[in-house]
């Protein structure tokens, strides 16, 4: 056993060290777990397929380390060709101007087979500049949904899952009233109660067209839409509607253990529900407020997309150009997406997923798709685009934080979070000009 | 000592080896955080920009940068308590009974052995108000647990995970201690008719007293410096920066925030406040040694 | 004697035994963990009995894979930890020793500013100075290298310290007898120092062993080909997965095989690491 193990290293050893002709590029990815074993799959299809390039795939963390291990890297003249970088890393990016290769460019430049029009509008919105021009590569996209347990459901006399923010108070009541221990709990809380809240009802986020058009950006997250959804949900929170269990998605054993009847959550948590869940459950669009709009928003995105660093040959070029095109083609695009759970982020590939009948198979998992295409997305919910993104989430926590355990009311923790979100914003703006 | 031996070049070369190394993998980089300190840039480091104490004055002018002061002080002598307390219970205990010292000992000491990290994740998963038996507990016995919102038991979840490690070798220094105590001297006081809690207080803790303040030294330093791994894999500073210490602080600035200048300035403080605690330990340690 | 009272001894006991169980209990519920099915944790509570899935689990972590996005056998990880640690271990001892030796008996100038120097080193962890730290070992070419794990974290102080402290304590009529006996300071480190000093050095050989072994950043931060990830590293990627679900059982087995190797160390070499430890600290 060992001897065979130890046999199969060296050749492996033996074979990587050994110098093809083929050009080498490394990928660096924040995949770990069940997706990072997938990407390795579909890296070593993109290998197999062809003779002339290679990609390495390389884990490096969490998003954050995968970022910040790229950009030290860069400093040191050590960069990889391709970095996944989460969306809201996406402002230092595109600042880094003369660090990143924007992908429209290295397409046209290689002469890559590549049609922006491919790709969703409401996932490419987030990274590409104010003429629409693609600066990196969307590959995992989220969107936050509404996840609800059929069978605490069907004990309250509940058919269907709510649609708007009213309908999830009284049905929460009505659960409650069955036995249920909360309504409904949230994961990432910024992005889904606060960013997404903002978009859906088209409220502005932040100024400058939520960043898009200018980096003196000011922070607009506490006007009247926002700090009443904060109250309200502090209301919820007395009267246990609503119950908090963490910044990330460390909230959703509430909803598997069914304390929670409802959990509002990245799209992309559908394979864990399946896993985790021993019980029916619902996928629904995120709910928004009848009283303030008709007709709500697509929702944003999530999740992260691959860059291109400067510092590369012409040849290194060309093996991230055909890299790129091979993601995105529908097939593996598709299989990617039905893996994962992440949204396509091609048309093809989603009409392929439907005609594979994936959606029939899978009920449920067409709703993040369908939600974020209901729309063309408008200035306030292309997405965001603020620099030092990461302290302001941060920031923004701590303020939702401060409100749920009853130390300030909405209004004051959402100013605090402004002016000091501002300050990080005006730092970031004096480190860029 | 006052004799040495004669040779002139022979301790240089000695020496070398560790200054080289020092120099390179430490000055160097040092140096350059220094510089740092004084400069604004962007992350990539494409552009940078002098701007003299200005990193400086921002740095205190941070109500933030204060309120991480204070969670480092609580932090760190709560660990350095609790562990010492903990410690010394234990070892009392393990002192008095005959048979099985050596059983207790071993199974006490393993802790010392497990990466930060890994007892990070471990009193984490313990903890966790979702799922967490420890959390599951409380919240049975009415005590509701939830240190993803209150900075309190966020800071309570903190302490004890770096304190767990830590009380093995507490435990060592206090079990070695107390049996070079002379039994003559506790059995006169018991013959005396102390009470032994008495003959503890009276008799056994004055003699520790040296060891008890080695280690507090010992647990401040650790509790600064390398509970860096038990804070990032629980909490990461929160809720609100509850659990932000200093260390913390420079790296989540510099490494998470990008903010090379500020951060730099961060560990200028740092290196400012640690001098002179290393000068304080050092005299200490001096001193003991004349003994 | 003086606690003859058999109550007092069985409370002593009972104590302690609730002390060793608190102590325990997290890598209880490691174990537990390791043999539960992969649903269990993330659905009501964690268990805190045996489960049926630990031949199942144990297997999947050695055989197939370590971390689930790395490619290469668990015992590679292993194999590359132990060389980080002993490499950490060995490196260290042997550079602050002759350093210590050089400091303490030996007079020359700039003695004790070179002292200071080395001594500084204790002031700034690695942690705090990551970035600068990462950008000369990538100028060294030492990126994806044994050398680019080790070196750095051996420019500390703490083994030179330890040293010193415990040369300090050995009375100078042992240098004079050497010198009268016509022994060269070779001989007498070698003839004499050395075999003083064992168990202090054994005594180090366990603190540098864990501490290498236990490296969790730096190893994070430099290595990008995974023929150079160690076991605890690992277990970063294992715990980040964005938007899915951590598979703990998997997890609960690697931590436990990261925290054999240390533990194992500190236990069977414990007399001398004990003795060594407080001994030099008196």
């Amino acid at each position: 056993m060992r001897k065979s193990m130890f046999a199969t290293t060296v050749l492996g050893l033996s074979i990587a060290s050994s110098s093809f002709a083929a050009t080498e590029i490394e990928w660096w990815h924040a995949m770990g777990g069940a997706n990072g074993e997938k990407l390795n799959e579909i890296v070593k299809e993109f290998n197999d397929s062809q003779t002339q390039y290679k990609v390495d795939p390389v884990f490096k963390g969490t998003y954050t380390e995968t970022m910040t291990s790229a950009i030290a890297a860069f400093r040191a003249h050590k960069q990889p060709a391709i970095v996944q970088v989460f969306e809201v890393g996406t402002a230092t990016m595109m600042a880094a101007k003369g660090a990143v290769y924007p992908v429209y460019k290295l397409m046209k430049d290689t002469k890559a087979d590549f049609d922006p029009s491919a790709y969703l509008s409401s996932v490419t919105g987030y990274y590409s500049d104010v003429d629409g021009n693609m600066l990196s590569m969307p590959f995992n996209s989220s969107t936050p949904v509404l996840y609800y347990n059929k069978e605490m459901f069907k004990k309250a006399g509940l058919t269907t899952p709510p649609k708007t923010w009213e309908e999830v108070a009284a049905y929460s009541k009505k659960l409650l009233a069955s036995g249920a221990q909360c309504g409904f709990t949230t994961g990432w809380q910024s992005w889904v109660q606060l960013e997404n809240l903002s978009a859906r009802h088209d409220v502005p986020f932040a100024s400058n067209d939520d960043g898009f058009s200018g980096l003196d950006t000011k922070l607009l997250f506490n006007g009247p839409l926002q700090v009443m959804h904060i109250t309200k949900m502090h209301e919820w929170q007395k009267s246990g509607i609503f119950s908090y269990g963490g910044r990330r998605s460390d909230s959703a054993p509430k909803f598997y253990s069914q304390q929670c009847a409802m959990y509002t959550g990245s799209s992309s948590a559908f394979g864990g529900m399946t896993r985790n869940a021993k019980f029916d459950f619902g996928v629904s669009s995120l709910p928004y407020w009848a009283s303030e709009v008709k007709q709500p928003n697509n929702t944003i995105i999530g999740g992260a997309s691959l860059w291109v660093l400067q510092g590369k040959d012409k040849a290194e070029y060309k093996a991230a150009a055909a890299f790129l095109h091979f993601l995105s083609t529908p097939e593996i695009q598709a299989q990617w997406h039905q893996f994962t759970g992440y949204l396509p982020i091609t048309h093809a590939a989603y009409e392929l997923t439907k005609k594979e009948g994936f959606y029939q198979a899978h009920p449920g998992t067409e709703a993040a798709v369908l939600q974020m295409t209901a729309s063309e997305p408008t200035v306030n919910s292309r997405g965001l685009r603020l620099g030092n993104f990461v302290q302001i989430r941060d920031v923004i926590n701590g303020a939702l934080e401060s409100v749920w355990s009853g130390k300030e009311t909405p209004q004051a923790a959402l100013d605090t979070a402004v002016k000091r979100g501002d300050m990080l914003l005006r730092k970031f703006e004096k480190a860029h000009n | 000592m006052s004799v040495y031996f004669p040779q002139k070049k022979l301790p240089y070369l000695l020496v070398l080896p560790q200054l080289v190394i020092t120099a390179i993998f430490f000055l160097w980089p040092a140096g350059q955080a220094v510089l740092q300190a004084f400069y604004r840039e962007d992350a990539f480091g494409l552009s940078q920009q002098f701007v003299g104490l200005e990193n400086f004055v921002d740095l205190f002018q941070d109500p933030l940068y204060y309120k991480s002061m204070v969670v480092t002080m609580v932090f760190s002598f709560s660990v350095a308590f609790l562990g010492i307390a903990v410690a010394l219970w234990l070892a009392v205990m393990a002192d008095r009974v005959i048979r099985g010292r050596m059983v207790y000992q071993t199974l006490l000491v393993w802790p010392y052995a497990v990466a930060p990290a890994l007892a990070g994740v471990l009193w984490w998963i313990l903890f966790d108000p979702n799922i967490g038996p420890v959390a599951l507990f409380l919240d049975r016995i009415g005590l509701h647990w939830n240190h993803f919102l209150n900075g309190d038991q966020a800071m309570i979840l903190v302490v004890i995970s770096a304190t767990w490690k830590q009380i093995s070798y507490n435990f060592l220094f206090f079990l070695a201690g107390l049996q070079a105590i002379p039994r003559s001297l506790i059995e006169a006081a018991a013959i005396d008719g102390a009470s032994s809690f008495k003959r503890f207080w009276d008799i056994v803790f004055p003699l520790l007293s040296p060891t008890t303040f080695f280690l507090l030294v010992v647990n401040l330093v650790y509790a600064f410096f390398e509970t860096f791994g038990v804070i990032d894999t629980t909490t990461q500073g929160g809720p609100d920066g509850s659990t932000n210490t200093l260390v913390y602080k420079v790296f989540k600035d510099g490494f998470i925030g990008l903010d090379s200048g500020g951060s730099a300035a961060q560990s200028i403080v740092l290196m400012a406040i640690v001098g002179l605690m290393t000068v304080i330990q050092f005299r200490f340690i001096e001193r003991k040694v004349q003994y | 004697m003086i606690e003859n009272r058999p109550w007092s001894r069985l409370l002593s006991h009972l104590i302690l035994i609730i002390g060793v169980f608190i102590v325990a209990l997290p890598v209880w519920v490691a174990l537990v963990g390791s043999t539960q099915p992969e649903g269990s944790f993330n659905s009501g509570s964690i268990p805190l009995w045996f489960g049926d899935q630990g031949v199942q689990n144990w297997a999947h972590v050695l055989f197939a894979e370590a971390g689930s996005t790395l490619q290469i056998p668990v015992w590679h990880l292993l194999l590359n930890s132990l060389v980080m640690a002993l490499g950490i271990t060995i490196g260290k001892i042997a550079i602050s020793i002759i350093s210590a030796y050089a400091i303490v008996f030996f007079r020359f100038p700039f003695r004790s500013a070179i002292f200071w120097v080395i001594f500084m080193t204790l002031m700034l962890p690695v942690e705090v100075r990551i970035v600068p730290t990462y950008q000369v070992i990538a100028n060294l070419d030492m990126l994806n290298s044994y050398s680019g794990l080790i070196l750095p974290l051996i420019a500390s102080a703490t083994a030179t310290f330890l040293f010193r402290q415990c040369f300090m304590s050995i009375p100078g009529e042992l240098v004079e007898a050497a010198r009268i006996d016509g022994a060269g300071p070779i001989r007498f480190f070698f003839d004499i120092l050395l075999p003083m000093s064992r168990t202090n050095i054994a005594a180090l050989f366990v603190i540098m062993f864990i501490y290498g072994w236990n490296q969790y950043l730096w190893p994070l931060i430099i290595t990008t080909d995974d023929t150079y990830y160690t076991l605890v590293m690992s277990i970063k990627s294992m715990l980040s997965v964005p938007d899915g679900d951590i598979q703990w059982n998997y997890v609960m087995v690697t931590t436990l095989l990261a925290m054999l190797p240390p533990v194992a160390v500190v236990v069977g070499m414990q007399k001398l690491f004990v003795k060594g430890l407080v001994d030099a600290e008196k």
